[in-house]
């Protein structure tokens, strides 16, 4: 058993993400949004082709330092200047901030989905494919360094699934009565993280969160009830996390000031692309990291070491030409692993095994190998987690 | 005199120019070495003086084959040896018609598919030769039909507005391999041997049995006179089974028909493809074609004007071989060197005439024949070594820029069309013209490789693709260059189509069926030269079109996606409609102001 020990929220404030649905709030929004076309409006009547300055969105323009705990966007702009070879990407651009406007003034939300197929009514302008609008929301999004949230556009993506111990205190969604949902009583189900958690409050006496990549084992946590033996709380990302699910543990984790720890697949997808997002963001959407990152996560497992540890040599697969580019791809060019020479231990380790492992590879010494003997003895010793 | 008959003697044949009437040819040192030989004779005088020369050989072969016979030809007994006498006693004479009906792949007819086209190919060349020799806009009809109760015979009937044929010559001219007009001259014409049409008809005989049935009319107050022959093909001499006047509604021309073992098809090497390439390089003519599968054909008239007439001239020294050197010089009328060599050659003024004969240590007014027996070579040499102006080139009757794109238009719906025609140049002795057209777009299937139409003296050639020196000049050229995709050693791909015509008053065939040209290094740089010309012209309009093609996609682009930007603004600021246009409209002169600006 591990003993219960608070952990100090990271020194960063939990910056405050306004809510979309706040007056003030919406009002900048909208602001930002005209004072862009009035600009472009000014532009064209001296006679100037009409520009807008976009922050690159790539894992080049960001830093990291880890006493700001998460990727911080580097200056680097590109310029979008009206030509031929733009217009349409431009046209679509402007369209979509007045669709913006229109759902922040409506109190609306749309899905991207929803904007997608909202576009059909532009006639040549419409998008052909879903990514095509999805890119261009992303532009606007870091033009105006807000989440896409603030400007009415939803994610449809599900958030992650929550069970142990905790109480989460919600408002009901017609009447506004606050709510208590206990996430230990959800049987052999799980509760929701909705794409909105900012009005979230917690009740909890847990001694760690336990963040797991596949709900395969999110399913054997929950069904052994592994939550009530090791007194934590139990959340499945499936997959690379939501920016919901990353705001989501990051405010339970500063709250109540518990520790996060990660257990995913020991692959270079694994490290690179699920934990390194859940803890310090992305580059993509480098603009908004500073709230959707949890910069107390670390990791538990599976590392390279752990495979011969815990002798797995006949439970991996070799790594393919794909692993092998990502995992040389972010010891050079991430400036996450760039930082912490553990982290680099490992990945050449792994690339030296020349293997990838998965979470459900201890089933190799028994189904519940993974809950009654890796799992204790990881937690036993939290400060060997990788950064 | 004694030639072999392969391209190069073909050539020498030409330039000797005074080919006596019959052909025949001989198994002399055939025996021996292994090779067909074939004598040609003019005179009584000469073939008895020829028969002598036989004796003679004889005589020298059958010591050779003694000599042959002491030294090893004794080390296996079985089979008994030949003697000379008994080998004497084999050989004879082997007519030019015998020659070929054991040869006929020599002349087109390998196959049943072959020999249909072959057949018609002859018959149409000849009209065409005749029409254009007349002064007369040709019109011709091709007609096949299948033959009744047979799978594979058909009767091929070819029918012209020509000329006429007078009386007496119908025979020869139909009823004899190697009898014509234009093989003893130097004078661009399709024709070039006289042995198509009746090889034709002799093949007819071999596969069916039937004569040939000819009427020919050479006016309107002329009787038509019609004809049916056989060749004797020992004698090499038609053989006259009718000989009638017939009534003819048609006023004046010629028509031949025959029935053959044949096999029908369309498409590649057929006589559809014929018929139609024919048509691009003869765009004078009209042609009919009545097909056994109903599926008839016309090919219109596509030029007002007949082609101008070629001229003939007389040998260039450069192109002649010793052998022929020798013929001309016992045959000529001139009673020294000198006036033989400046009045039997092109080129040759008196002045060169004496340089020559200076050269070659020989007195000028020394008599040729006597030259011709003991200092020909010395003359030979000399002649290579003195500098000679080249052969005069208006004998020459390309078909034209004009109505070369005009053929391909006719028969190709393209998008451009280019011609060039070369100054003509010099290959042995002879003059040439290259022309190559080029037809790009259009409904030309694009993603095949491009289509390379080869043309002799206006003739199509669809065999032997491969040995011939249009196609390898057609690889040679790097089309890349000209924005035209080409694999390595292929033909350029796309919609296109090429066309080259090679005019000669002596075309270097590698073959008597006349299928491909032979690659002389002159030849081939003529014929790239005229490509390159094309591809440059292509590129041009290649990227003319693109250019054009850009510059539509961006004006559409823009007026497409700027009222977008419009509405976007307007639903964003909430100004009136008014000041929506006056953006709309800005927006567009600026951007059509700054495009192809960088981006």
């Amino acid at each position: 058993m591990v003993k219960r020990k608070k952990v100090e929220a990271p020194k960063i404030s939990l910056a405050a993400l306004r809510d979309a649905g706040s007056p003030a709030g919406r009002a900048e929004t909208v602001g930002h949004i005209r004072k862009t076309a009035d600009k472009m409006v000014g532009e064209i009547h001296r006679g100037d082709r009409p520009n807008l300055r976009f922050p690159i969105r790539s894992l080049n323009n960001v830093e990291y330092d880890p006493k700001v705990g998460y990727f911080e966007l580097l200056g680097k702009k590109t310029e979008r200047t009206l030509a031929y070879s733009t217009v349409k990407t431009f046209a679509q651009s402007v369209r979509m901030m007045a669709a913006a406007k229109t759902n922040i003034e409506d109190e609306e939300i749309c899905s991207k989905r929803e904007m997608y197929y909202n576009s059909k009514a532009w006639g040549e302008c419409r998008f052909a494919e879903q990514p095509e609008s999805d890119t261009v929301m992303d532009d606007i999004e870091a033009l105006f360094g807000v989440n896409r949230e603030q400007l009415g556009f939803v994610p449809d993506e599900k958030g992650g699934d929550v069970a142990g111990k905790l109480m989460i205190l919600d408002r009901d969604a017609q009447s506004g009565k606050p709510l208590k949902i206990d996430c230990t009583k959800q049987g052999s189900g799980a509760w929701s993280i909705p794409s909105k958690v900012e009005h979230l409050g917690f009740e909890t006496n847990a001694k760690f969160i336990l963040v797991v990549e596949t709900s395969a084992l999110f399913q054997r946590l929950v069904y052994h009830g592994y939550w009530d033996k090791a007194n934590c709380i139990v959340i499945s990302m499936g997959g690379v996390p939501t920016r919901a699910c990353r705001r989501f543990i990051r405010r339970l984790a500063d709250e109540k000031r518990i520790p996060v720890y990660v257990f995913t697949d020991g692959d270079p997808y694994g490290y690179g692309n699920i934990y390194r997002t859940l803890k310090v963001g992305s580059g993509n959407a480098a603009h908004i990291n500073r709230f959707f990152c949890v910069p107390q996560a670390s990791y538990l497992g599976v590392t390279p070491q752990d495979i011969i540890d815990f002798d797995l040599k006949d439970a991996t697969h070799p790594l393919e030409d794909v692993d092998i580019k990502r995992a040389k791809d972010a010891l050079k060019n991430d400036p996450f692993f760039k930082i912490y020479p553990q982290w680099q231990a490992a990945i050449n380790q792994m690339i030296e095994m020349g293997v990838r492992v998965e979470q459900q590879a201890f089933a190799k010494h028994g189904l519940n190998y993974v809950i009654n003997n890796y799992l204790p003895k990881k937690l036993a010793h939290p400060e060997k987690f990788l950064p | 005199m004694v030639i072999k008959l392969n391209p190069e003697q073909a050539v020498l044949f030409g330039a000797g120019g005074r080919g006596g009437k019959a052909a025949v040819a001989e198994p002399e040192e055939a025996s021996r070495k292994g090779r067909t030989v074939i004598r040609l004779s003019t005179t009584k005088a000469e073939r008895q003086q020829e028969k002598a020369e036989q004796a003679k050989a004889e005589r020298a072969a059958a010591r050779e084959a003694k000599a042959a016979g002491n030294g090893k030809g004794s080390k296996k007994a079985p089979p008994a040896a030949e003697t000379a006498q008994s080998m004497a006693a084999k050989q004879r004479e082997i007519s030019v018609s015998e020659f070929f009906t054991k040869n006929r792949h020599l002349l087109g007819f390998d196959n049943p598919r072959k020999a249909l086209l072959t057949a018609v190919k002859e018959a149409v060349d000849n009209s065409l030769d005749a029409c254009d020799e007349s002064h007369i806009l040709p019109d011709i009809t091709v007609e096949i039909r299948a033959v009744e109760g047979y799978e594979d015979r058909f009767t091929v009937a070819i029918a012209d507005n020509g000329p006429g044929i007078v009386k007496q010559q119908i025979p020869r001219i139909f009823g004899k391999l190697l009898y014509g007009s234009k093989f003893h001259r130097l004078r661009q014409s399709r024709g070039q041997q006289g042995i198509g049409i009746s090889a034709a008809g002799m093949y007819g005989q071999l596969t069916t049995g039937k004569p040939m049935r000819i009427i020919s009319r050479t006016g309107k107050d002329k009787p038509a006179h019609y004809f049916e022959i056989h060749i004797d093909t020992a004698k090499n001499e038609p053989q006259i089974l009718k000989d009638e006047e017939k009534p003819w509604e048609v006023e004046r021309g010629t028509r031949v028909e025959f029935e053959l073992e044949a096999k029908f098809q369309r498409g590649r090497q057929s006589v559809d493809e014929y018929l139609q390439q024919t048509a691009v390089a003869n765009p004078h003519a009209k042609i009919v074609y009545k097909a056994p599968d109903g599926q008839d054909m016309e090919f219109p008239r596509g030029a007002k004007d007949a082609p101008p007439q070629p001229r003939e001239i007389k040998p260039h020294p450069y192109g002649i071989e010793l052998g022929a050197l020798m013929h001309v010089l016992r045959t000529t009328r001139s009673r020294n060197v000198c006036g033989c060599l400046s009045q039997d050659f092109s080129r040759v003024s008196p002045q060169s005439a004496r340089k020559i004969c200076e050269r070659a240590g020989i007195e000028p007014k020394g008599r040729p024949s006597r030259i011709a027996a003991q200092e020909a070579e010395r003359l030979y040499r000399a002649i290579q070594e003195t500098k000679l102006m080249n052969p005069p080139t208006d004998c020459l009757a390309p078909i034209g820029e004009e109505a070369l794109v005009a053929g391909l238009q006719k028969e190709f719906k393209a998008d451009f069309y280019t011609a060039v025609t070369r100054s003509p140049a010099v290959y042995r002795g002879n003059p040439f013209v290259v022309e190559a057209a080029l037809a790009w777009g259009g409904e030309l299937p694009a993603d095949e490789l491009g289509r390379v139409l080869r043309f002799a003296n206006r003739v199509p050639l669809l065999y032997q693709q491969g040995s011939c020196s249009i196609w390898e000049s057609v690889l040679e050229v790097d089309w890349k260059n000209y924005h035209v995709e080409q694999s390595r050693g292929a033909p350029p791909s796309g919609p296109l189509v090429i066309t080259v015509h090679f005019a000669s008053v002596w075309v270097p065939f590698t073959s008597e069926s006349k299928e491909a040209i032979a690659s002389y290094p002159e030849v081939v740089k003529e014929i790239k030269l005229a490509l390159q010309e094309c591809g440059r012209r292509v590129s041009v309009f290649l990227s003319r079109r693109r250019r054009e093609l850009e510059e539509e996609r961006k004006k559409s682009y823009i007026t497409k996606y700027i009222p977008h930007i419009g509405i976007g603004l307007r639903e964003i600021l909430g100004f009136p409609e008014k000041e929506e246009q006056k953006i709309v409209k800005q927006l567009t002169n600026i951007l059509e102001k700054t495009r192809g600006g960088v981006e």
